[in-house]
């Protein structure tokens, strides 16, 4: 019987050693193909999870904690495996179809982004604080690597500033994990859950703090966020995708593991200055999309300014709804963030210039790439149909029923200010262009796979019936 | 699924499928891309005739699609529904005629026709909204579809044109948003039902009410055009005369009028807004409105903005008669909802064929066209006589009837400001009808673009939608004690609406 | 104070000064080394508060030995970047972030 959390980990790692053994630039079936295998994994686990109602566990190689390393899947950690699978996969066919065959960006590509996301998949199935620590290592000295790939100056530089702000917040994050050990002997979250009491002492309220805030830092929450615009505006498209998509979400994913789960009793004090602290970054974030010439700069603005919604549920995390939001927008910006990037890269192969105003004339030529933009802005600004609508409806109702009018004001202004940068791109669609702009054709995949990511995102803006069941049922936090 | 879930669906499928294959077609497979739109034209007003004929019979059509729990996709066809439906349908069919004769020649046209269709897919998901969450999502896909044909030319008085009505109308939707999700938080669902469920609610909770009714209604004001929120209106003008004919007349502000209906009948009931005393800062909008629309008509020279500002006027009879409470002033309201369409697309069609056709777009140009363009100058004095009330219109009807609700609602006030607008009607139609028929023409038109053929003053495909609506004007006057009328039509829905409160003796009509 | 403490409160101490390298320097290689600092810092931490049992205890041992696994591939990434940008650029300092 396949033990589909083992395998979530071990069929990454395993086609992303092959692609490395097989040379610079090779290893692209590979990829397209363990990806369709994980995919079939994390949807074979979701049908589990949300059947059997109850956390699923796995110890690695028999041996249990302490020791140990234990594994665990419940409705969070299952939505969130799905999601990367399911952004990966149309951006694997994307970047095979991106990169020629010696592009100096694209020679280390696939065994990068395997580690990735054997990283990824293994941040989301651990079940301890320090097997946490390792994967984030993982993950954030893979994305370094991949924002670093083939670059000049500009690029290694954008790598290294993220290099240093990630190794700081693993290293904050660390230095609470280890304060928590001396206070409790043990780093297993489902031991701990019962220990941490409001009582705790100052040293695991100091813990609970560098762990938040070293995540923060990873996640680019306002004001830690100044790495995040030169990494993802200067990466290479798919890479680009890789990291706004998923990346983010997991250090976002582990800040909401910890609030729910070992430091919920502490988490009120600082949730209304995290929610202030999204509110700034939703704004903030915004302002700079609207101004910045470059078009992948705007979209990596983007992303500061939608992470920030993430940060305004944790105020509301005591009544109902407000995780579901969370989780609804997380898939909603996942999807959209890779269509958009995937757009824009194509919009920047065919125009040879990545401005926003020198599009003018690749939007005619290009409309299913425009149209793919279009319907992932109209998941950012929140509009229907959309995933992006059903998350603002949701964050909007739980804000409500505790009276958190702030956190609404915010979210509406959010949308709207969403809809500036948006249509910032989407008006060069339609402004009558110079006649003698220069296209150079682009292969018909790329156009497709980031067509195929904004139509899932608007299409789970139909049906989020099994995403809600997925959480409630695996019983997520 | 049985056919009674399918036909809604059916009536979206009907201009939504034709759409998307249109946006793909090459630009120049003209026979293809209109064959597809006439189809899809047909083809919904085929299902529509389904639709109507099964409800006079009693037949329940509706469909129902969860997506989230607790939150439904849900569609309806009931009598205020298909009433918005088959203007929209009808008049959709002669301005595709009208579109596929205007742009004859112009680039973009599969991209234009491709998003028209999405646009009146969104409007029929607005008229079968069976509850508020329904009604949003089409009411903002409607924005989204309508503004690259608003911004179709690509000038950059186009853009700032688009511009503008994104940000009123997202604004809009902003704040139809928190009300709608504020009141699905208390009641726990947003259905419409006839009468209304939000009395539902604790007394307690009467002041959210309130609140709520302000956020809805200015939230559909937007596109209503109620002052203040009309500014956007004007500036849309930049589009092509089909885009501005399908905006005024069938889309966009109809839509914000329905939506004002649908809150105050099937949201909030006509008795319970009453006893919040909700019905009266709305009427009071609605007439400030229509009397600021007037008087800003005035001032034009641009032919269209005239006209734009002439709907601002207009549409808030509709609200007019929604709110001044009683059965007489619903009526009245409603069945100008279905003659404003019919009057104001004439209007505009005229406006464009004048703009095509000679290059006229300021009434000072208009001089001696009446002579030039007799067909076209007819029918939009016809409309134009309707707009102030005069005899044997379909304007003359709404007229009569809402003054009649203003007198039964105890408003006497309202029919001042009726009679007012009438006057300033005539104050600035009067002048372009006289202009055109009587005086001097030009030594040459500004420009000429199509020359007169016998008796053929322009392209027949621009001719024959202003001459039938035109038409259907008088009609709509002339027969609207059949059983078949737009009257007969609102007084039934009307009577649905008030039948719980007051027993309706036929005497009354 | 039982040895422990000391241990962790140098470590503690250690940890700050790293960080505050890593931000405030601005030479590349002296990042590195402060980032280095910080990691040994967090280690002794680790290894300093789990002192106070009797036995030898393994477990922070061991993710103390992972610690330093990973910090060094994290220097060893760092350092190929930095020689990288001094070839590209022939300076050891980060330019100017371009933020248009």
């Amino acid at each position: 019987m396949i033990d589909p959390l083992a395998w979530l980990i071990l069929l990454p790692l395993a086609w992303a050693t092959l692609a490395f053994l097989l040379g610079p630039g090779r290893g692209a079936w590979l990829g397209i193909g363990g990806l369709a295998g994980q995919l079939w994994l994390a949807v074979g686990l979701a049908q589990k999870v949300g059947a059997g109602g109850r956390a699923i566990g796995h110890s690695v190689g028999g041996w249990g904690a302490p020791l140990g390393i234990d594994l665990a899947a419940d409705g969070l950690s299952t939505a969130m495996l799905l999601l990367t699978q399911i952004v990966a996969l149309p951006l694997a066919i994307y970047a095979r179809a991106y990169f020629k065959a010696d592009d100096p960006a694209g020679l280390y590509f696939w065994p990068l982004t395997g580690f990735l996301l054997a990283g990824l998949n293994a941040l989301f199935l651990s079940a301890d604080l320090f097997n946490l620590y390792v994967t984030l290592e993982l993950v954030g000295l893979a994305a370094v690597g991949l924002v670093s790939a083939g670059g000049g100056a500009q690029q290694i530089a954008a790598a290294l500033r993220y290099l240093f702000a990630t190794l700081i917040g693993s290293g904050a994050y660390l230095l609470g994990v280890a304060l928590i050990y001396g206070a409790y002997g043990t780093v297993s979250i489902g031991t701990l859950l019962p220990l941490i009491t409001a009582e705790a002492p100052r040293l695991v309220w100091i813990a609970g703090g560098l762990m938040v805030l070293g995540l923060m830092l990873k996640t680019a929450l306002f004001p830690f966020h100044f790495w995040l615009p030169p990494a993802h505006g200067g990466a290479p498209a798919p890479v680009s995708a890789l990291l706004s998509a998923l990346v983010v979400k997991a250090s976002f994913y582990l800040i909401l593991r910890l609030w729910l789960g070992p430091f919920a009793a502490l988490a009120d004090t600082a949730a209304s200055l995290t929610a202030l602290l999204g509110a700034a970054a939703i704004l903030w974030g915004s302002y700079r999309a609207i101004r910045v010439q470059r078009l992948k700069m705007l979209i990596a603005y983007s992303t500061v300014a939608q992470l920030g919604y993430l940060f305004l549920i944790f105020p509301l995390l005591s009544g109902a709804g407000a995780l579901q939001a969370g989780v609804m927008q997380a898939f909603a910006h996942g999807l959209a963030k890779a269509a958009m990037f995937a757009a824009a890269g194509v919009l920047i192969k065919a125009t040879g210039q990545d401005r926003v105003d020198g599009l003018a004339g690749a939007a005619e030529r290009l409309p299913l790439t425009l149209f793919a933009f279009g319907l992932a802005g109209v998941t950012l600004m929140g509009l229907p149909p959309s995933a992006g609508f059903l998350a603002k409806w949701q964050l909007i109702e739980a804000a409500l029923a505790q009276g958190q009018w702030l956190i609404v004001a915010v979210v509406l202004a959010g949308g709207l200010l969403a809809a500036v940068y948006v249509f910032r791109v989407l008006r060069q669609a339609f402004l009558l262009a110079p006649a003698s702009r220069d296209i150079w054709p682009v292969p018909r995949t790329l156009e497709w796979t980031a067509f195929a990511l904004a139509a899932m995102s608007v299409l789970l803006g139909l049906r989020g019936l099994e995403l809600m069941q997925l959480l409630r049922a695996g019983g997520a936090a | 699924m049985t056919i009674n879930e399918a036909l809604p669906l059916a009536v979206l499928a009907s201009s939504l499928l034709p759409g998307l294959v249109i946006f793909i077609l090459p630009e120049a497979w003209i026979g293809t891309r209109t064959t597809l739109n006439l189809f899809g034209a047909v083809a919904k007003l085929a299902l529509i005739a389904v639709l109507l004929a099964g409800v006079q019979a009693g037949e329940d059509y509706g469909v129902r699609y969860a997506v989230l729990p607790g939150l439904d996709l849900a569609f309806k066809a009931d009598a205020l529904g298909l009433l918005f439906i088959t203007l929209s349908a009808i008049l959709w069919l002669f301005t595709t005629l009208y579109a596929i004769g205007y742009l004859e020649g112009a680039p973009h046209r599969s991209r234009f026709f491709g998003f028209f269709s999405l646009c009146v897919t969104a409007t029929m998901g607005i008229a079968m909204a069976a509850n508020l969450f329904t009604f949003f999502v089409f009411y903002e896909l409607l924005t989204l579809a309508t503004f690259p044909l608003v911004v179709h030319r690509g000038t950059a008085k186009a853009m700032r044109g688009g511009t503008i009505y994104l940000a009123y109308t997202l604004g809009g939707g902003a704040l139809l948003l928190t009300g709608i999700v504020w009141l699905h938080h208390l009641l726990g669902h947003s259905e419409f039902a006839h009468g209304g469920v939000a009395a539902a609610l604790d007394v307690q909770q009467y002041w959210q009410l309130k609140i709520i009714f302000l956020l809805l209604i200015a939230g559909v004001g937007v596109k209503a055009a109620l002052v203040p929120l009309h500014g956007w209106l004007p500036q849309a003008m930049v589009a092509p005369a089909p885009v501005s004919a399908l905006l005024h007349a069938v889309a966009v502000v109809k839509a914000g009028a329905f939506g004002i209906v649908r809150i105050v009948y099937e949201v909030y009931g006509a008795e319970f807004a009453q006893s919040l005393d909700l019905l009266t800062p709305l009427v009071v909008a609605a007439a400030v409105t229509i009397v600021w629309g007037s008087l800003r008509a005035l001032f034009q020279d641009d032919l269209k903005k005239r006209l734009a500002y002439s709907t601002v006027s207009q549409v808030s009879y509709i609200a007019l008669g929604v709110s001044l409470f009683g059965p007489i002033g619903t009526i009245g309201g409603l069945v100008h909802l279905v003659h404003q369409g019919i009057m104001k697309i004439t209007l505009f069609f005229c406006a464009g064929n004048y703009a095509e056709t000679l290059g006229i777009h300021k009434v000072s140009e208009l001089g001696g066209a009446g002579r030039r363009m007799p067909l076209t100058t007819l029918a939009f004095s016809i409309a134009a006589l309707g707009m102030m009330g005069a005899p044997l219109t379909a304007g003359a009807v709404s007229k009569a009837w809402l003054i009649d609700g203003a007198q039964a609602a105890g408003k006497e006030w309202a029919i001042w400001v009726l009679w007012t607008s009438s006057l300033l009607n005539a104050a600035y139609f009067l002048p372009i009808l006289w202009r055109a028929w009587f005086g001097k023409r030009p030594e040459a038109w500004p420009q000429e673009h199509i020359p007169a053929r016998s008796w053929r003053e322009t392209w027949w495909l621009l001719l024959l939608p202003p001459l039938v609506t035109a038409a259907a004007t008088l009609a709509a006057g002339i027969f609207a004690d059949s059983p078949i009328s737009p009257l007969a039509w609102a007084k039934l829905i009307a009577e649905r609406e008030y039948s719980r409160a007051t027993p309706l003796s036929t005497s009354t009509f | 104070m039982t040895s422990g403490l000391i241990f962790a409160g140098a470590g503690a101490a250690l940890f700050a000064m790293g960080v505050a390298g890593v931000l405030l320097i601005e030479h590349l290689l002296r990042r590195i080394l402060a980032f280095n600092l910080m990691g040994s810092g967090a280690f002794l931490v680790l290894v300093g508060l789990a002192q106070h049992h009797d036995a030898p205890d393994p477990v922070p041992q061991a993710m103390v030995l992972t610690g330093i696994v990973v910090a060094v591939a994290a220097t060893a990434l760092a350092l190929a970047l930095v020689r990288r940008l001094h070839g590209l650029t022939g300076s050891l300092e980060l330019p100017e972030a371009e933020d248009d």
